[in-house]
């Protein structure tokens, strides 16, 4: 980039921009999400940390081994492992500026997305229905304040894609609107990150105690 | 890092994916999911401490796939900042985990009721 | 069915008439007082009209500038409140002897001590510090604004909103009774089943939103902003000092902002993190709080490190000594920072061995900090020092802070700690350097760039005079408390047993009274200089012969900051531009992009502070209908996609023939 000099004297140095280009709108906004997602990460790592201290104390309740159903959390990591290729798809698309393509696959990865969240629901209501309720010992409040933090992300993730697929629907593929979806991306695949987490701390270790 | 490159379009200093590469990260990250839930619903492995370390290293090496073939993690975008942030944060991590399991470890050993605390560490 | 007090309690949750403190004289009273002076102020702005203006101007702005005035008006009003409590708190010890009582039933005096230090920490320090880097930071790197102004909007309305909420605990409920970090098992629903500790919970969750959203914010712009050819190492150290200090920030808060959703859900719905049954354990609460605990003191004491080399280079005429040394040792700080927690609970119990390891890391920290002091000694060294008000709030902090971090280092070695952990000993070091680093650095920074702000100076006499106050005041009502520490007097005591400890206790008082005192002549002395304005005047815009870029500006600097970005060669920009003959560019002015101002971030605070108004008087509709508000406003301001303007070219021009103008006229022939 050249610094345009304006009226100077040869060999004068130049102490002020005369011809700028201003910094481009949302120059700042990946980054920004990016140290955003990173504060997220620490509010996990605390939560894994308790979930670590805490994780072992059953106070005479039930124990992962009790609780925990291998092929139904299989599943779930299945719905959000896909998820996050559909919305790779989706960015692809997005990159092509097909606004139907990227809706399309946004809208399959909100399918997902639900999925998940439809699963894991059920298998809260299964564990509470056994007694196994937050209360019931520090390990199940340990358990369900971590994976319900992930879950209440995801499900937070799905109400900015159904509002980003409108404003989509609505103004195009802006500018404004493809750093939103490359935000959502972030979002969206630093969630599949927490839950390998989770999956191998919580649910297969804890079938391994 | 210069403040020369701070400026530029929402695109040019983004690293995209293709369509191979996503594909890619999506068929090992299968894989890296699928061997852990074997090992632990079969007992293939025989040890419990074998097998939670082979499925811990899974689980870290499929974050790195996340992080290169979704999430573009590179050591160029943002000017570096980017891999610097996420150094930062596994660093501070680390030392949030790790430190909190040392220290409760040893609060819990010493704080136990007993009745004799000349055993204290 | 629908039994009359079923409704009431459905309508106002635990809210009732017994809330209002309507038999506690001391509150009483405090309620005309605030009551009455906040009439006044609501009567004089309507009488003159300035709803409209404060609206549009100061609430609405997304001006950084503005934003930081505004932090800068909470932190003092916040001081005023804080230091009442730290009045009555010296008052009551100093009294509670030979059977006597004191004036402060328990009840009410452990709320004391703890919205002292919720206050002072939460709602003085970190105000203070967040506004001087917000006004500051941006003229610094020669930018326009913040990267995300609307945020920073944002952020201040929610710091305010937590404020509000700690005020309100004043006359409705009541606050915690639990110390300023409310260790379960004290503040776990058993033993704290009031409103206080969720006013403490709630008030700090809102607040943590701003200061963390600020982080991210500051660090974004430090990276993105600079000015062409700045860089990393040619950037002020204050910058330098706020990029560590957000770091600090964003990597900490998450910390706070989990840990206090831990003890909520204890307190809401029953969970067993920090009981002492179902597997709980309130050791973990303890250790969690302070991984965010002690790095939250550097992110106070870094910027006032940042100021005070500032100042130091300013008024000794001199290049920074060892900027290098500065920036390392500054990041070294940052690492560090979160290597040390455990020192906070050596007694805890967790053994020699982890006792040792952050024993050694804590005496470590203090090397990187001795080495500032020693390059801010080495600017003065063969500097011409001008002991103008800022350079004495500095000299002043260098003695303190150095005393203070002595006693920190002796009570980093863990057998000390075992005598000395929750004595007043610890009380008089925290208190040393908080007060000798942040408070002295806030009242040096305030006198610094309060001319840059405002267009004219301070009274540089009441300064002197507030100053005089402070540093004495501090002194006695300090020392006094390491001896009685020493001599083994713990922290927070109501009454006490022997008679021989109440010379020390009336000596802090008399500090106390001397601090007010400091407090009262800067209150007059900002009254003062806005009556005496015209005479302390600085038409310059740099008025101590400065080193960095906002000396460039005019005082107060226009919106935009810079009709054009400057360009950078050297470390103390400004310096360089000064001996290298610039000159001002006095036309060829463009129009320039600026973000519009917005009623969404104060819309969005207001709704949070309701919402956690609900969450802690169990007024569940309250709750609901606010976060259901909260999520409407915020969804409905991603879809307005308009959110700047141009000033026009030729109002460009306009202010900046106007400064041409001053400066000519400034001019003495």
């Amino acid at each position: 980039m050249t610094i345009a000099t304006g009226n100077l004297q040869a060999g004068e140095p130049v102490f002020y921009l005369v011809d700028e280009h201003e910094h481009a709108e949302g120059s700042s906004t990946m980054l920004g999400f990016w140290i955003y997602l990173m504060s997220d990460c620490l509010i996990f790592a605390i939560l894994f940390a308790t979930y670590g201290v805490l994780g072992g104390n059953y106070a005479a309740g039930p124990a992962p081994k009790d609780l925990f159903d291998l092929s139904l959390v299989a599943v779930n990591t299945s719905m959000l492992l896909l998820s996050s290729i559909t919305y790779g798809f989706a960015m692809l698309q997005m990159e092509q500026s097909r606004v139907g393509a990227t809706q399309a696959w946004l809208a399959i990865t909100g399918l997902f997305g639900l999925a998940f969240i439809g699963i894991e629901l059920s298998e809260f209501a299964h564990m509470i229905h056994e007694g196994a309720t937050p209360q019931r010992s520090a390990f199940l409040s340990s358990f369900f304040t971590l994976v319900g933090t992930h879950g209440l992300h995801v499900t937070f993730g799905l109400v900015w894609l159904v509002t980003l697929m409108t404003q989509v629907s609505r103004y195009g593929l802006t500018e404004a609107n493809r750093r939103r979806l490359m935000c959502l991306s972030m979002f969206w695949h630093f969630l599949d990150v927490v839950w390998i987490g989770v999956f191998t701390f919580v649910y297969l270790m804890g079938m391994l105690r | 890092m210069d403040a020369f490159h701070a400026h530029g379009d929402a695109h040019s200093g983004h690293p995209s994916g293709s369509r191979g590469s996503y594909l890619l990260g999506f068929t090992l990250s299968v894989v890296l999911t699928a061997l852990p839930f074997w090992f632990v619903m079969g007992g293939t492995l025989g040890d419990k401490q074998v097998t939670a370390l082979v499925i811990m290293a899974f689980a870290a090496v499929q974050i790195v796939v996340h992080m290169i073939y979704f999430l573009h993690m590179n050591t160029t975008s943002e000017g570096g900042w980017s891999m610097m942030a996420l150094i930062f944060t596994v660093i501070m991590v680390v030392i949030a985990l790790t430190g909190s399991l040392w220290v409760m470890h040893h609060l819990n050993g010493n704080m136990m009721p007993v009745h004799d605390l000349s055993r204290m560490r | 069915m629908f039994d009359n007090t079923d409704l009431v309690k459905a309508v106002f949750g635990r809210l009732s008439l017994e809330s209002l403190p309507l038999h506690e004289p001391i509150l009483v009273g405090t309620f005309a007082v605030v009551a009455t002076g906040g009439l006044a102020l609501f009567a004089a702005i309507t009488y003159f009209r300035l709803w409209l203006y404060l609206w549009r101007e100061w609430f609405t702005t997304v001006d950084h500038k503005r934003i930081g005035i505004m932090y800068m008006v909470l932190g003092i009003v916040m001081l005023l409140r804080g230091f009442a409590d730290a009045l009555m708190m010296r008052m009551q010890q100093a009294m509670a002897f030979n059977g006597s009582d004191g004036f402060l039933p328990a009840h009410h005096y452990d709320q004391v001590f703890t919205a002292h230090g919720v206050i002072m920490i939460f709602f003085v320090a970190m105000p203070l510090v967040t506004g001087l880097m917000n006004y500051v930071v941006p003229l610094q790197i020669g930018a326009r604004d913040v990267s995300f102004p609307f945020l920073n909007n944002f952020s201040f309305w929610m710091t305010t909103g937590g404020a509000i909420l700690v005020m309100f605990s004043l006359f409705i409920g009541e606050f915690a009774r639990t110390g300023w970090l409310a260790y379960p098992p004290l503040s776990n629903l058993a033993y704290s089943p009031d409103v206080g500790v969720d006013y403490y919970i709630w008030a700090l969750q809102v607040a943590g939103v701003g200061t963390l959203l600020s982080g991210v914010n500051l660090i974004c712009t430090i990276v993105k902003l600079r000015a062409p050819g700045m860089t990393l190492m040619r950037m002020p150290v204050f910058t330098w000092t706020s990029l560590c200090t957000n770091i600090l920030i964003v990597a900490s808060f998450p910390v706070l902002t989990a840990v206090l959703a831990l003890l909520s859900l204890d307190r809401y719905v029953g969970t067993n993190f920090f009981t002492n049954d179902f597997g709980g354990s309130p050791m973990m609460y303890v250790n969690l709080i302070w991984i965010w605990g002690h790095p939250e003191v550097y992110i106070l004491a870094l910027p006032a490190f940042g100021i005070f080399s500032e100042v130091t280079s300013t008024f000794s005429g001199k290049r920074l000594f060892g900027y290098t040394s500065m920036v390392y040792a500054t990041v070294v700080i940052t690492i560090l920072s979160y290597l040390v927690w455990l020192h906070h609970f050596f007694t805890m119990g967790s053994g020699a061995s982890v006792n040792s390891f952050f024993g050694i890391t804590t005496m470590i920290i203090s090397i990187p900090t001795g080495a500032k002091m020693f390059n801010w000694l080495f600017t003065m060294y063969r500097g011409r020092v001008r002991f103008e008000l800022p350079m004495m709030w500095t000299l002043a902090f260098m003695l303190t802070f150095v005393i203070g971090g002595m006693t920190g280092v002796l009570l980093a070695v863990p057998p000390a700690d075992f005598v000395l952990h929750n004595s007043l000993f610890l009380v008089a070091h925290f208190h040393n350097v908080i007060i000798g680093a942040v408070v002295f650095g806030a009242f040096a920074g305030i006198a610094y760039w309060f001319p840059k702000a405002f267009g004219f100076r301070l009274d540089p006499f009441w300064g002197k005079l507030s100053f005089w106050f402070w540093v004495t005041g501090f002194y006695f009502a300090f020392m006094p408390l390491y001896v009685l520490g020493l001599m083994g007097v713990t922290r927070r005591l109501r009454v006490f047993d022997d008679p021989s400890l109440q010379i020390w206790f009336v000596i802090a008082g008399i500090g106390a009274f001397l601090i007010l005192l400091g407090i009262g002549c800067f209150l007059v002395q900002i009254a003062v200089s806005v009556m005496r304005r015209e005479e302390l005047r600085d038409v310059t815009g740099d008025p101590w012969d400065a080193r960095t870029l906002e000396w460039a500006t005019s005082s107060p600097p226009p919106d935009y900051n810079f009709a054009f970005t400057p360009v950078v060669h050297d470390t103390d920009a400004w310096w360089d531009m000064k001996r290298r003959g610039y000159h001002r560019p006095l036309g060829g002015f463009k129009a320039i992009h600026m973000p519009s101002n917005t009623a969404t971030g104060i819309i969005l605070a207001g709704f949070s502070t309701a919402m956690a108004f609900g969450l802690i008087w169990y007024i569940w509709w309250l709750a609901a209908a606010s976060f259901i508000g909260l999520l409407a406003v915020a969804i409905g301001h991603t879809f307005n996609y308009h959110r700047d303007f141009h000033i026009p070219a030729d109002e460009v021009v306009r202010v900046e023939r106007a400064r041409t103008e001053l400066l000519a006229a400034g001019v003495k022939p």
